[in-house]
């Protein structure tokens, strides 16, 4: 038996023996040569992809002193907890802070219902014809619509048609506007993910399509869907041009308590107040302490959409 | 309905007439014409992309869900035409349960998986979960590796338990047939061996029919052999005899291993 086996790896060393001995096609003094160059382009390759990330990371440097400094003194709790006010020591952001929140109380609801349901119905239930790539297509390029347009969007139609004001529900509902498309291609993605073994193991069951999507596909797919919505609503928390072409007030000194209240939004304060640094110079520290506010306000629903994508990542 | 249809012949739970499929233009089961009896093993052998594992997923619909699928002719279970508009594709599933090629528990826990039938037929004592699920796994030979770790994931779990664990699920919702398309073509052979015995136990209570690409496996297993080439049925007959004294030329060629 063995001396069987080695009969028979000695005839495949002959084999690979034979293909090395065989016809050269390389010639290693020209291949060296043209080695050299190759090590030196992979070297500059290296410096101008490293440069480029250096570049970013220096604006974004300039940017963040620029803003601590500014905002260093202004930023306190008292900013965070006085109201509107066209004395600048005096001024803070507690409304704009409760206006956002009712944004979201909007935009969260209304985005997560439609277009994970949209997402759901494109996926799992449509027809996968002609007619279905093309509305899919086009979801994929709303999401790439300048946000001045949903502005004009939300104007026509929540603003006027509807006659909802300058309202929260109106600004809500432009900025869900915004926000949908977004939200549809990421339940999408994360719906298309979940393979089809798993829904093949529950149709076999007897399961029908709703009870698959409910018990299979939805928790399989829920980090993906949630992830996609955090993101979706962290741009709609730091979204100005919808809302300044809606017509939001430049200065509301009440705080809204309901959905019809008349209201403004962090990005709005900040917008504002930097138009109006000319007159009152002061009013740049205070944009910039907003900025501030804002920014921790994206990193931690940043964090925590990484957060549920790390712990809730799956394997099949 | 499906179960206690009145006219069907003794034992025969399968009378496939006449059978042909069609994914977009290209046929893959030419006019199949073959019995599946009760409590008998139905081995389903044939070379890659002879339409064995087509077949097998046309006897639960499963088939269905491909939009391109055309068919024509009948399949009766007990006597009832399983392509009759008035067939609910739901009940005929859960009479007749399938085995993947790949093991595909949910990524849930082990007992989740196993009353992942049961409960969403309704069943929602808690009490009464529990006892399915400990009979299905015991039923799969899985009970006592598994009993002290319920609640942990079912991907936890080894190749040849996760497919174990899929018959339980199966066996869960208390089918008459079981249908099983390649069931340890992902196996290794010690896993192997212990779904083949499971499948010899299996027997005693229901009517089996497995799709594999091992002959050995066939003539080890099964009862019945039917053998399938380019979407043919070319040969159908005690697993034996069809491996002893095969009739067909193609036959003997594709099991002494002249061909596939």
């Amino acid at each position: 038996m063995a001396y069987q086996s080695k009969l028979k790896s000695d005839e495949i060393n002959n084999e690979l023996n034979d293909v090395e001995h065989g016809k050269t096609f390389l010639n290693k003094e020209i291949t060296n040569e043209r080695m050299e160059k190759r090590i030196l382009l992979d070297k500059v390759a290296r410096k101008v992809f490293s440069l480029s990330t250096v570049f970013a990371l220096i604006v974004l440097g300039i940017l963040f002193y620029r803003i601590g400094t500014q905002s260093i003194g202004w930023l306190d709790l008292k900013f965070l907890t006085s109201n509107l006010s066209i004395f600048p020591e005096k001024a803070g952001i507690y409304g704009a802070i409760i206006g956002s929140v009712w944004l979201m109380a909007v935009v969260i609801p209304v985005t997560l219902l439609l277009g994970v349901s949209t997402a759901i119905y494109l996926e799992e239930y449509a027809n996968q014809g002609k007619f279905q790539s093309f509305i899919k297509t086009n979801i994929s390029n709303l999401a790439g619509v300048p946000s001045v347009i949903f502005g004009l969007l939300g104007l026509t139609v929540f603003r006027r048609l509807f006659d909802l004001g300058s309202s929260i529900l109106a600004g809500g509902l432009t900025l869900s506007l915004l926000v949908l498309p977004i939200i549809v291609v990421a339940s999408q993605e994360a719906i298309r993910a979940v393979p089809g073994f798993l829904r093949d193991g529950a149709y076999a069951m007897g399961a029908t399509k709703w009870t698959t999507i409910r018990t299979v596909v939805l928790p399989a797919s829920l980090p993906g869907i949630l992830t996609g919505c955090i993101l979706a609503i962290s741009r709609a928390i730091g979204e100005t041009a919808p809302l300044v072409v809606l017509g939001i007030p430049t200065l509301i000194l009440r705080i809204p308590d309901s959905i019809m209240s008349d209201f403004t939004a962090l990005p709005i304060q900040i917008y504002y107040w930097t138009l109006d640094t000319v007159l009152t110079p002061q009013y740049a520290n205070l944009a910039a302490a907003t900025i501030v506010v804002l920014l921790v306000v994206l990193l931690l629903m940043n964090s925590v959409a990484i957060f549920i994508r790390i712990k809730f990542q799956r394997r099949y | 309905m499906l179960t206690n249809g009145g006219s069907s012949q003794n034992g025969v739970v399968y009378d496939v007439k006449g059978l042909n499929l069609w994914y977009g233009n290209d046929q893959a089961l030419k006019d199949i014409n073959l019995k599946i009896e009760e409590n008998e093993v139905t081995a389903i052998i044939g070379p890659s992309g002879c339409g064995k594992s087509t077949f097998i997923k046309t006897l639960n619909r499963m088939v269905d869900n491909i939009p391109i699928v055309r068919t024509s002719g009948k399949i009766f279970y007990h006597g009832v035409n399983i392509f009759d508009k008035t067939v609910k594709l739901e009940e005929l599933r859960t009479t007749v349960g399938m085995v993947f090629q790949k093991p595909n528990p949910f990524p849930k826990s082990i007992f989740e998986n196993v009353v992942y039938g049961p409960k969403i037929h309704g069943i929602r004592n808690k009490k009464q979960l529990m006892e399915i699920a400990e009979e299905s796994l015991k039923s799969a030979a899985l009970w006592d590796e598994v009993k002290d770790r319920l609640h942990d994931n079912a991907y936890g779990l080894s190749g040849g338990q996760q497919q174990r664990l899929c018959i339980a699920r199966s066996l869960a919702i208390q089918p008459d047939v079981l249908l099983m398309d390649e069931p340890t073509s992902a196996l290794d052979p010690i896993a192997t061996n212990r779904i083949e015995e499971l499948i010899d136990e299996l027997k005693n209570n229901y009517t089996i029919a497995i799709v594999t690409h091992s002959m050995q496996q066939a003539a080890r297993i099964s009862d019945k052999t039917a053998f399938f080439l380019m979407g043919e049925l070319i040969e159908f007959s005690d697993t034996k005899k069809i491996f002893t004294t095969p009739e067909d030329k193609r036959t003997e060629d594709y099991i002494t291993g002249r061909f596939g």
